[in-house]
């Protein structure tokens, strides 16, 4: 002690041993880590937790505003209209791909009630900025500044301009957690575009390529072949696209072939997203099937990803 | 070898006698730290980014273990686990692993200059992000990238500043009164 202390030593009474309080707060956090990977009942105290930290989060981010606006005002003019310039082009770009689709989802809208099918297309859609990419270094998550306060919910789709970016995970009263494709526990059903192949494209962490798996190597798949979603899942809405396949090993004596894949959107990079509301008309999901069916279908139905969170 | 005392800011030498800490002193300063760990940073320096909580924490651990021992450790880890949104009980797990170490080693780790403590501090804190990996790997993570020992070190090289900057608060101020 380098200091003049105030009170008098405390010789005595210090409670139990450093490595008693050790054994007892570790058993406590061991017992916490277990209840939170295998059941999810601590979302409720999370929740509470969060609202408390709220301030400190907002603090935290007033020094990158105030970068940014300071950014805004000098930016340049030059840049700002180079920037317009890209930006018509781009709404002109897909003014047409647009008016296309909504021709098609007309048609599609009808053919589907003439055969007494629901809508699958989502009910709506809210705009989110991303906050921060997650500060944990084993999971691809982001945060986007809408939550509670712009009805948004677990489960439903995330994309950007050019594709699926994730789904909402967490939900905060205005702040959001979305897990990235790329994250390890993250599965899209997806099929391909060319083929109509039907697969599901798993993640593999920060910097790895999400992979197709339990493919044959006789599928129908090739190098540049374009991803998107199924629909399968009820989470994902059909037709948005996802990745395109970057490469395709069908070695010989593989049971199955080793496809990486490349995602459209720009997980870490897009600002700007877009929450798709969930479809109201998802059909009820069948009976789980038998022993025997799950047995045929390795891998699915175990992820966390896949099915309705 | 202390830093060069530049407007007072270095740390204490042996022969100081510093002002006693208070306890609002050390919730402040935590706060200030949780707000660093809850910046809202990407790509690179989210990469070079330390843990400053827990650092702060090895500090406190260090100079006050009447304050700040194990227990408070561990319900500050929680907090962060709620910050980050890791799993429950990660941080406490590891921060409480950091105050049993701090409070074993506090003795000798005080008897070096800060650059030398800091060779130390690295230790502490690395087994510590060594530990969460554990925990993580039991829990099914991915294997990080190799990135994820930078914090560490970055927060090493931060603890001298950090030791002459709560230092120089705690430097008695020269009284207006004594000529």
């Amino acid at each position: 002690m380098r200091h003049i202390s105030i009170e008098p030593p405390a010789f005595f009474h210090r409670g139990p041993a450093p490595i008693t309080r050790l054994a007892f707060f570790g058993l406590i956090s061991i017992a916490l880590l277990f209840v939170d990977t295998r059941y999810h009942y601590l979302e409720g105290i999370r929740r509470v937790v969060a609202v408390a930290l709220y301030p400190l989060q907002r603090a935290a981010q007033l020094p990158g505003e105030l970068l940014g606006d300071i950014a805004v005002y000098f930016a340049s003019l030059r840049s700002l209209t180079e920037e317009n310039t890209t930006l018509k082009r781009q709404l002109v770009e897909r003014a047409s791909a647009a008016q296309g689709f909504a021709a098609a989802q007309q048609e599609n809208a009808r053919l589907r009630t003439l055969i007494d099918l629901g809508s699958r297309y989502p009910a709506g859609a809210t705009a989110v900025e991303v906050l921060y990419s997650s500060r944990d270094p084993f999971a691809q998550r982001l945060y986007v500044g809408k939550g509670v306060d712009a009805e948004l919910h677990p489960g439903e789709a995330v994309i950007d301009a050019d594709g699926v970016v994730g789904q909402v995970t967490r939900v905060f009263p205005s702040m959001a957690e979305v897990t990235l494709v790329t994250d390890k526990d993250q599965a899209v059903p997806v099929k391909v575009q060319r083929s109509g192949v039907r697969s599901v494209l798993y993640g593999s962490g920060a910097g790895r390529a999400p992979e197709l798996r339990f493919m044959a190597p006789s599928a129908d798949i090739q190098a540049g072949d374009v991803l998107v979603t199924s629909g399968l899942d009820g989470t994902y809405p059909p037709g948005l696209a996802v990745a395109k396949v970057a490469t395709v090993d069908r070695e010989t004596g593989q049971m199955f072939a080793r496809i990486t894949c490349t995602p459209l959107a720009g997980v870490d990079r897009s600002e700007h997203l877009l929450v798709l509301a969930k479809s109201t008309a998802t059909p009820p999901r069948p009976e789980e099937p038998a022993e025997s069916d799950a047995a045929k279908r390795p891998g699915k139905g175990r992820r966390k990803g896949a099915g309705t969170p | 070898m202390a830093l060069p005392n530049i407007g007072g800011l270095a740390s204490a030498g042996p022969d100081e006698i510093l002002r006693p800490v208070r306890p609002w002193f050390i919730v402040a300063t935590f706060a200030v730290a949780f707000v660093g760990n809850l910046l809202p940073l990407s790509g690179v320096a989210l990469a070079l980014k330390p843990d400053f909580v827990a650092l702060l924490l090895l500090y406190w651990c260090i100079q006050e273990p009447r304050y700040v021992g194990v227990g408070i450790a561990w319900w500050i880890g929680l907090l962060m686990d709620v910050g980050d949104g890791t799993l429950f009980g990660q941080h406490a797990l590891a921060y409480a692993f950091l105050a049993y170490a701090a409070e074993y080693f506090r003795r000798r780790v005080l008897r070096f200059p800060p650059w030398q403590q800091a060779a130390q501090v690295a230790v502490l804190l690395g087994l510590t992000s060594a530990l969460v990996l554990l925990v993580r790997f039991v829990g099914g993570a991915p294997v990080p990238r190799w990135t994820y020992a930078v914090p560490p070190a970055v927060g090493a090289l931060l603890w001298p500043v950090l030791t002459a900057a709560i230092q120089s608060w705690q430097r008695p101020q020269p009284s207006k009164s004594a000529l």
